[in-house]
């Protein structure tokens, strides 16, 4: 123990001096805690390797029949190009009324695919495969009536039951609620589909 | 070697043993307590002697947390995390390594069976009132305790790397997705990767086997501390320590020891017999316990026809599932489980335990349990049709019994409640 008879003031404890310290420690120390939390939150960031392999992906749109889905994959997420033919492309119309989000105001798609097709080119529909509810893959049910009489042909997800129209807009009614996510895409060429890359350059 | 006396002159150590008991015992308790501990946590340690068939969970929660970490350590033993090796490494435990098929089978089972004990404890509560004052605490810590055994169960469930723990860690993570703003950003900060790839399972790995066991093994220790300090409800619902006899000890109650190890010991028979009988026979318990999707390898671009988390889980995810709006889907299951914190505030009945409150609280309690069991069953249904009507009713009952609770447990006529506690020895 220290010998106070030397400090000025004598035995007296000077109790402000003491809380002014112990407080400046404490925020001293609770600054320090937060910065030294860093590492280990970003260290559950996605990793280098994880992003170069999320770099953009091509497709040979020449492969994709007219009416067929062709599956590909990008950054983890399956990624559906359907081959709209024009009946396809006309079914689209007529059931606003019976949609969620039928401009795609609340949804997340790049601007150009901000349109009632929710494409760049009517022919093509590109759309990220995973539910908008939780993330379940929707199944396709392109046929018109497939699921009831006035089914306009579509999506439809068998975890819990949400249905999408064939330009991926979300049918009244189901839990997702918005519309299925278009990935940012580009026709570098003729025939060839750049997923995950636009003229802003790569999403 | 010496000490200083307030003179500053050396004295002598006291001899070890000088005024008592000689020997191991008496040396080993001056270096630490054991004597005093055993006796005021267990020997000395009185419990109310009216305790019945409903008193029998806290302890066997306790067995069945020692099962799973006995198991679990056997099993990160041989199991390999990765999205190229855990499922090969899983089956490799259940064909190659001797006894292997049976501590999986013992910790998979014992994950369920760690949710139907801690229901049941937690049912018993309910019946007697034993989160009303001075239990609060206690009643918080263990729901601290039934959340981090969510979160151990949930990340266990997703180390086979079948196609259901794939599916349902998608579904399960894609939750946080809801939450406005910073939802997209949280879920991929989760799953350290743009889908559920090998970083979550490792880190899932690394948070099952190290951070939530340390975590539960806390907070267990933390509600035992606090249940010693208040001390047990009864199913009476009366204050033991208000009827104190002659020798401080109360009236109503029982030393822990020999008294309750020796009726917890007939309780733990039962189960290990009903372990056993899930093991040897049921392992699987027709999808219950281990889901048939499971013993596919995961596969993100392929989704089970349904996906149901295991049945511990349902009675939330059917709240989930009937609602029509994912946020506020997500934002009614985690109220639906938020709700049990609020309890020692909501209940304002002058009593306890049920045996002394009017028909309001008794029905309630009853719809509650029967909305509870539906909506675990809806949960496992697919969301279509009369299934997502019928879970949109009892998500209703479930809400109407926290929230109508200040409302029936104080308008209700209660009875008299006796002055010591109803027992007939046997």
């Amino acid at each position: 123990m220290a010998d106070h008879a030397g400090v000025a003031g004598g035995d007296e404890v000077d109790l402000s001096r003491r809380k002014f310290l112990t407080r400046a420690t404490i925020a001293t120390g609770a600054v320090g805690a937060v910065f030294a939390a860093i590492p280990f939150i970003e260290s559950w960031s996605p990793s280098e390797r994880a992003r170069a392999a999320g770099l953009p992906v091509t497709l040979d749109l020449s492969k994709v029949d007219a009416g067929q889905m062709t599956i590909t994959v990008w950054r983890r997420s399956p990624i559906y190009v359907v081959r709209r033919t024009p009946d396809m492309v006309a079914r689209i119309a007529g059931h606003d009324g019976e949609l969620k989000d039928p401009e795609s105001d609340h949804s997340d798609q790049p601007s150009y695919a901000k349109n009632p097709l929710r494409s760049r080119t009517a022919e093509f529909l590109v759309l990220v495969g995973t539910c908008t509810h939780l993330g379940c893959l929707p199944k396709q049910r392109f046929a018109a009536g497939e699921l009831y009489p006035s089914w306009p042909g579509g999506f439809f997800c068998p975890c819990h039951g949400s249905r999408f129209d064939l330009a991926g807009r979300v049918f009244e009614g189901s839990p997702a609620s918005i519309n299925l996510r278009v990935p940012p895409y580009s026709y570098p060429q003729e025939h060839l589909l750049l997923i995950g890359a636009d003229e802003k350059g790569a999403g | 070697m010496t000490v200083k006396t307030a003179t500053g002159a050396a004295a002598p150590l006291p001899k070890t043993g000088a005024a008592g008991k000689q020997g191991f015992r008496a040396w080993l308790n001056k270096r630490l307590p054991v004597d005093q501990f055993l006796a005021t946590q267990v020997t000395e340690y009185y419990a109310p002697k009216n305790f019945n068939f409903w008193y029998y969970f806290g302890s066997l929660a306790g067995v069945v947390l020692v099962l799973q970490l006995v198991t679990g350590i056997y099993l990160a033993m041989f199991y390999k995390p990765g999205e190229a090796t855990a499922f090969d490494s899983v089956q490799f435990i259940m064909r190659e390594i001797d006894w292997g098929w049976l501590i999986r089978y013992l910790h998979s089972s014992g994950a369920s069976f760690f949710f139907i004990v801690v229901y049941l404890h937690m049912f018993r509560a309910f019946l007697y009132g034993s989160y009303k004052p001075p239990r609060e605490l206690l009643w918080l810590l263990g729901m601290a305790v039934y959340l981090a055994l969510m979160a151990e169960a949930f990340m266990g469930y997703v180390l086979p790397w079948g196609n259901m723990s794939f599916w349902g860690a998608q579904v399960i993570i894609n939750l946080f997705g809801t939450i406005p703003g910073i939802g997209p950003d949280l879920v991929l900060w989760i799953r350290g990767d743009y889908g559920i790839a090998d970083a979550t399972l490792n880190r899932f790995f690394s948070l099952h086997v190290a951070a939530v066991p340390l975590a539960l093994l806390g907070l267990v220790a933390l509600h035992l501390v606090a249940l010693h300090e208040v001390g047990s409800n009864n199913p009476d619902g009366i204050e033991i320590k208000e009827k104190v006899g002659a020798d401080g000890h109360p009236l109503d109650g029982i030393p822990f020891h020999p008294y309750y190890t020796v009726k917890d010991c007939v309780g733990i028979g039962v189960f290990l017999v009903l372990l056993a009988i899930t093991v040897f026979f049921v392992p699987t318990v027709g999808g219950l316990f281990l889901e048939a999707p499971n013993w596919e390898p995961a596969n993100p671009m392929s989704t089970p026809e349904h996906i149901a988390p295991v049945w511990y889980f349902t009675p939330y995810y059917a709240i989930l599932r009937a609602v029509p709006d994912q946020r506020m889907g997500a934002l009614l299951m985690l109220l639906a489980l938020m709700a049990f914190l609020f309890v020692p505030w909501l209940d304002r009945s002058p009593v306890r335990s049920m045996r002394y409150r009017g028909w309001m609280s008794r029905s309630a309690l009853a719809v509650f349990a029967v909305s509870f069991i539906a909506l675990g069953y809806l949960g496992l249904q697919p969301a279509e049709g009369l299934y997502v009507v019928l879970a949109r009713i009892f998500a209703g009952l479930y809400f109407a019994f926290f929230i109508l609770m200040p409302l029936y447990t104080s308008l209700e006529r209660v009875k008299p409640v006796p002055e010591r506690v109803v027992y007939r020895a046997h």
